[in-house]
This record gives structure tokens, C-alpha cells and sequence, in this order.
């Protein structure tokens, strides 16, 4: 791994105009480092997704594979490097950006039914202060209809299964109608027909052109279900097609547990931070 | 207390009072105070629904214990600038109570987010830090001021009786911003709530609606303080919302019930403490509000206690004539009700409600020492049964459990097998080769 400073802030061009980034790229991410509570978890990350693809991001557990959706996101802050969506800014393209949450990170005893939740994945269409009209309810039940979820429209959120749970909240990112999405682990937890049916709702969303990044944990189907992998632990170990990094090598060196100087250098960060060195 | 007062003989005048009070025709003053608390329930209760939501209920009652210091401030700097500004008056003494309760949010805030130390703990820590500091300046304002203390302290208890008709005027507007911006917000709101994340990946200001909600809540603690006094105004900002959870599964209802709970609390409390003038305001409504969220957590259709109860009884009792019925269809032959109990380990009163139930149902017939199924016992019997064996089947073939550890799970699950998994288990099985047509036992270990 090359350590590479931040990026030049003399240079505004577009990451897409630079020889080391893709210019069809929906996603560039350029030296991005993330730390929690100054803890860097995600160390000089650079990516870029090819469009209309399925991407699998997978790595053990604290790699900083929801770190790396959450901080492309602005859900968390970067603390250096830079991320463009088609060559610019997260903020000019928020509507063509799609998001599925992890599963527990919400309370699905809210009170609130399966078609409200996915109505939610149209609120910024419908904009402020304005109620949920018919038209858009229509929409987000054509979309709980495309998860095979139309006869639970009306269940409140907690009486459905966990695989329903997933299915709804695919629903919503459906409703959102974005051209790249990023899914947290939407295979987590649900049941074998739950799982073939999210799958073949993601190669439909492909055949439409869009691109789709999950989070997965098996690494057994990433083959199967996925063209490209990018395979995380708190760096970029590789990442490209599914057939050339997907192999036994890389796999070794991601979960191989062989980062004991990225490792130790966190841990020493974090023990700085408390005074304690 | 009360209930003496409550339970003293039925004096007429008692009862006109009261319904004077209700229609709101005891007097300027009662009319007042009634119409003032029950303003106040409903702002609470609608603000209060989204603050449960969002689970910073407890910010609240640092943000109201807190609005004690700003009070003494007020007043202290008030008295201390003088010059024609009355030291006790209101608006004053609420802007200073706003600031500090304000302050003691954002110490909270600065707590967690700097420290290691979780909401709870800086909730209480901050509560208490400032509600001291309070209590001090409380103590020392009478020597530091020209003015007369006196009164301050009422805004610990409350004291509805000092509420004048402008302070009514105040908590009208204070209900009506709260009604707007439920309104208004609502999706904005529930969103929030339900799942921040994804409200701020799709690009709602988070912080923003959460700045709203927060001055919304300080809204309706400022306002309450009069009427409930500091300590139990956090109540109305909880118990209602609360209580409203029980009866429905949908926001809207939720929020509006919340309201409804709300107001009621506020119109019942002021009426019955116009009643037993000795007793506090403040408490009387907010023990109205308790019992309310007790009637609802007991009573209420959809979450209650005892409606779920029932539905739980109901289920077991279900199972249980499941497996009376498959034990006499089993056996094929009459049985008597005690061979039953003793296979199923059933107390012999246990057994004799079951085979009532059943014979009530129609499902058996014939002496407790003789049962035997009617044509409906035997369909009923063949069915579970039939469950029975496909489930066994199916985790001994696909869940490598050994025969004789399946039938735990097996009696949980053979009455709740819906016809799509029946058929699915049918497929699963079926692909093995296995097929499961009429009534025979579970191949398993079953006998």
C-alpha cells in the first residue's frame, strides 16, 4: 500500500478526468480516510464502480465496510480524501442516490405500516410540508408489489418477518428510483426465499441500468449473485471483477488477519487520544 | 386523601360543582385554569408523541428541571437592572427558564458526544447539576434582591391558581404552533424518528427537525411550569404518548390520541382539583394522566395487557384441544380423559377445562371415561396429526435433528402451520421422496 497525502487543493478537476479514476465511474472515491471518535477505521481508500454492475463489499467484521457506505454517504465525516458521484458532488446528486440501511438500525415496533415505510422513499419527491398523496401511495405499493410484499401493506412493521422486513425496506430504496444504491448487508438474517428474491430483484435493477453496492457477509455467494467484489479491511485490500480479485490469495489477505501494523497503528492512535501511551 | 374526600357521602352540592366545573360554569377563574391545563395536555401530548418516538423523552425532563436556575437569574438580573422592569415579571422569568433549560440540552449533547459517558448518566448528572444550582439561587435571591422573592418556588410545584387569562392566551398560541407543526412536519417527523439515517442520506436537514422538535418541547415545559410546576411537567410530555401506544399501530392515531389523553388529563385534573382545593394542580393532573396510561396499558384493544392475555389463553387453549383431539385420533379407540392428561402431563382440572372446551366445540363425545371423536373431532385429528408427521419429517430430513428430539418443536409448531407452508413442506419433502398422504404417525419417535 502507498501512502498517499490528500488530495492537492489546487486540483478541482473531477476525479473521473484523472488517469487513475474510471470516467463512467457513478462512484470515484480518492484517498478517502475515516476515523470514529478519531479512531481511523478506513485508511486511503481508493475505489471506483463501474456503472450498471452488482458490487459486493466484503471483509470481517470492523473492516469498515458500513464505514465506507455511511462516509460516501455524508453520514459520517471523511476525515481526508474526496467522494464524487458522476464527477461531482454527493449534494448535487442526493435524488440519484439510493440507500438501504442495516436492518436493527431502526425500531420496527414503530408505529407505522409496511406501505408508510416505503412511502418514506419518496418524501424528498413529494418535499416539505406537504402529506403523502394517493399518487405517491400508489407508487410505493407498486414497488412493495415488485418485493412480492403487496398483501402486507397494512401490517404494522413489527409483525412482519425478518426477510419482509428486508423486503420492505427494499421497497423503499425502490421507491426512491435512484440509478446507484448502497444496500447494508440486505442479505443479513433472512430466509432462503427471501434471499433469491432479493436477488433477483437486484439483476432486475442491473438490467435497468442501475448499480448496486452491498454490503455482504457470505462469501460463498459473491460469485454467484455479484460481478464485482471489493474486498475491505480497514484499507482496500483488491477490488475489480468478481473473476480476477476474487481469489484464494486475496481472500487470505483480507481476512487472514496479516494488517497487524494497520492494526497496531489504530490501536496506538487510540491510546494517544486517551493519554494513556 | 382524596379518596376520603372522594369517597364522602354524595353531598348534592358536590356534584353541581362539578358539572359547573366540567361545563366550564364555575366561575372566571376555574374556567380559566380549566381551559389553561387542558391547552397545555394537548400541546404536550402531540410534542410529546415525537419526542417518545425519537427516544429523547428524558431530554426533557433535564431541559425542564433545568429551567429552575434560569427562573433565580431572571428574576436576580431583573431586580439587579430595575428601572421600571418588574423583577417577577412573567416573560422575563420564562426567557430565563427557556435559557437554562436550553443549555442544560446542549450540556447533555456536549457531554456524550466528548466524553465516554452514555445519555443516562449525562441526563441525570446534568439534571441535577443545574436543579441544584437552581434550589441555591434560590435560596440566596431574597438577599440579594430589592424585590420580594416570595413566589418564586411556585414554579417547582406549580400553581394554577395564580394562571391569568393572558397565560391561557400564551398556551392557546403554544397548542396552536403545536398543532401546525405536527401537521405540517409530520412526515418530516416521523421520518426522523423512525430512521435518521436514511432521512439524512436522502437529504432532510436532521439536525434541523431535531432543533425544531427541541423548541417545540421547550415550548409547551416553559408554558407548563406555571400550571404543573418544573418537576411534573416532563410528565405530560410522556405519560400521554405513552398511553396512546397501547391503543393503535399507526403514527397518526398514535399522535392524536396522545392528544386527546393529553387534554383530557389537563380538563379532568384542573376540574377535580377545582374540587379539593387543598390538593396541588399540578399533581392531580398528572395522576389523571396515570391513570389513564393505566387504563390503557391494562385495557387497550391492540397492545394491552389483558386483551393479549386473552389472545395468549386463547392460542394455548387451541393447542390444547389440538392435543386432545390427536391423542384420542391417535388411539382410534374411546380413552378415558385421565390416559389423556397423564401423556400431555395435565392437572386433572387442566384436563377437565380442555374436554369441556372440546365437548362445547363439538369435537368429542361420549363419558370422561370413554372419549371418543365426533366426525368434526376426527377432521380436526386428522389435520393435526398430519401437520404433525410432515413437520417431524421435515426436520428429521432437513434439520438433522434425531428422531427423538424433534417432538419439542414439533408441538409448538404443528398448530400454527399455515396452508402456504404446508404445501411448501410438502414440495421440500416431496422432492426427497418422501410423501406424507393420509393420517400415520410421524415416522419419528413418536410412539
Amino acid at each position: 500500500m502507498t501512502s498517499r497525502t490528500t488530495p492537492n487543493p489546487r486540483t478541482h478537476a473531477p476525479l473521473s478526468e484523472r488517469p487513475e479514476h474510471s470516467a463512467e465511474a457513478p462512484l470515484s472515491v480518492h484517498a478517502m480516510t475515516v476515523a470514529y471518535h478519531r479512531k481511523p477505521v478506513l485508511w486511503d481508500v481508493d475505489l471506483d464502480l463501474p456503472p450498471q454492475s452488482l458490487v459486493a463489499i466484503v471483509g470481517p467484521n470492523g473492516a469498515g465496510k458500513s464505514t465506507l457506505i455511511k462516509a460516501c454517504l455524508n453520514l459520517i465525516p471523511i476525515a481526508a480524501g474526496r467522494v464524487e458521484f458522476w464527477g461531482d458532488t454527493f449534494e448535487h446528486n442526493r435524488s440519484r442516490v439510493g440507500y438501504v440501511p442495516q436492518r436493527e438500525s431502526v425500531d420496527w415496533d414503530f408505529p407505522v405500516s409496511a406501505l408508510d415505510v416505503v412511502a418514506m422513499g419518496r418524501y424528498r419527491r413529494i418535499g416539505w410540508f406537504r402529506p403523502v398523496t394517493r399518487k405517491h401511495k400508489q407508487a410505493a405499493l407498486r414497488c412493495l408489489e415488485e418485493v412480492g410484499m403487496g398483501e402486507y401493506a397494512n401490517r404494522q412493521i413489527s409483525q412482519l418477518s425478518g426477510g419482509q422486513q428486508q423486503r420492505v425496506f427494499l421497497a423503499r430504496a425502490l421507491a426512491q428510483e435512484a440509478e446507484l444504491y448502497f444496500m447494508d448487508e440486505p442479505f443479513a438474517g433472512v430466509d432462503a426465499a427471501t434471499e433469491r428474491a432479493i436477488v433477483a430483484i437486484l439483476r432486475r435493477m442491473r438490467e435497468q441500468g442501475r448499480t448496486v453496492v452491498c454490503v455482504h457477509h457470505d462469501i460463498q455467494t459473491v460469485p454467484e449473485y455479484f460481478d464485482h467484489a471489493v474486498l475491505l479491511n480497514m484499507r482496500v485490500v483488491a477490488a475489480g471483477p468478481v473473476a480476477e480479485v476474487f481469489n484464494r490469495e486475496n481472500l487470505q489477505r483480507t481476512y487472514g488477519g496479516r494488517l497487524t501494523l494497520l492494526t497496531e497503528a489504530t490501536e496506538a492512535v487510540a491510546r494517544a487520544e486517551r493519554g494513556s501511551t | 386523601m382524596i379518596l376520603a374526600q372522594l369517597s364522602s357521602p354524595p353531598d348534592p352540592s358536590f356534584w353541581r360543582e362539578a358539572f359547573q366545573t366540567l361545563s366550564l360554569r364555575a366561575g372566571y377563574n376555574t374556567t380559566v385554569v380549566v381551559l389553561g391545563t387542558t391547552l397545555l395536555g394537548v400541546a404536550a401530548g402531540l410534542v410529546g408523541s415525537f419526542l417518545l418516538l425519537r427516544k429523547r423523552s428524558l431530554v426533557a425532563d433535564a431541559l425542564s428541571h433545568a429551567t429552575l436556575p434560569g427562573v433565580a437569574l431572571a428574576f436576580l438580573i431583573a431586580d439587579a437592572i430595575g428601572n421600571g422592569l418588574s423583577a417577577k415579571s412573567l416573560p422575563v422569568l420564562l426567557l430565563g427558564a427557556a435559557i437554562t433549560g436550553v443549555l442544560a440540552v446542549l450540556t447533555v449533547q456536549l457531554i456524550v458526544r466528548h466524553t465516554r459517558l452514555r445519555e443516562d448518566a449525562a441526563i441525570g448528572l446534568t439534571l441535577s447539576v443545574y436543579f441544584g444550582v437552581g434550589v441555591v439561587l434560590l435560596r440566596a435571591a431574597p438577599d440579594y434582591a430589592s424585590t420580594p422573592a416570595s413566589g418564586l418556588h411556585h414554579f417547582i410545584y406549580g400553581q394554577t391558581a395564580g394562571l391569568l387569562i393572558t397565560d391561557v392566551y400564551l398556551m392557546g398560541a403554544i397548542a396552536t404552533i403545536a398543532i401546525l407543526a405536527a401537521a405540517f412536519l409530520f412526515k418530516e417527523l416521523a421520518l426522523t424518528c423512525f430512521n435518521d439515517d436514511f432521512a439524512r442520506a436522502t437529504g432532510w436537514p436532521v439536525s434541523i427537525l431535531d432543533i425544531a422538535l427541541m423548541a417545540l418541547v421547550v415550548l409547551v415545559v416553559v408554558a407548563g411550569l406555571q400550571a404543573v410546576g418544573l418537576i411534573l411537567v416532563v410528565a405530560l410530555l410522556i405519560i400521554p404518548p405513552a398511553a396512546a401506544r397501547f391503543w393503535t399501530e399507526r403514527l397518526a392515531r398514535m399522535v392524536l390520541a396522545s392528544a386527546l389523553i393529553g387534554g383530557a388529563s389537563g380538563y379532568a385534573g384542573s376540574t377535580l382539583s377545582a374540587l379539593l382545593p387543598r390538593q396541588p394542580t399540578g399533581a392531580i393532573i398528572v395522576l389523571v394522566a396515570g391513570a389513564l396510561f393505566i387504563i390503557s396499558m391494562l385495557a387497550a384493544p391492540t397492545r394491552g395487557v389483558i386483551p393479549t392475555l386473552i389472545r395468549r389463553a386463547r392460542l394455548r387453549a387451541r393447542f390444547a384441544t389440538d392435543h386432545l383431539v390427536e391423542f384420542l385420533f391417535d388411539t382410534a379407540s374411546p380413552a378415558s380423559l385421565s390416559e389423556v392428561a397423564r401423556d400431555r402431563a395435565w392437572s386433572s382440572l387442566q384436563s377437565r377445562i380442555i374436554a369441556t372446551g372440546a365437548r362445547t366445540a363439538g369435537l368429542i363425545t361420549g363419558p370422561r371415561s370413554a372419549l371418543t371423536l365426533t366426525d368434526a373431532g376426527r377432521a380436526r385429528g386428522r389435520r393435526v396429526a398430519r401437520n404433525h408427521a410432515l413437520w417431524s419429517q421435515y426436520l428429521v430430513t432437513y434439520a438433522d435433528l434425531a428422531p427423538s428430539h424433534v417432538d419439542f418443536s414439533v408441538d409448538q409448531v404443528e398448530h400454527i402451520l399455515s396452508e402456504e407452508l404446508i404445501a411448501e413442506l410438502e414440495q421440500a419433502l416431496a422432492k426427497r421422496g418422501i410423501k406424507i398422504t393420509s393420517a400415520q404417525t410421524s415416522s419419528g419417535g413418536d410412539a
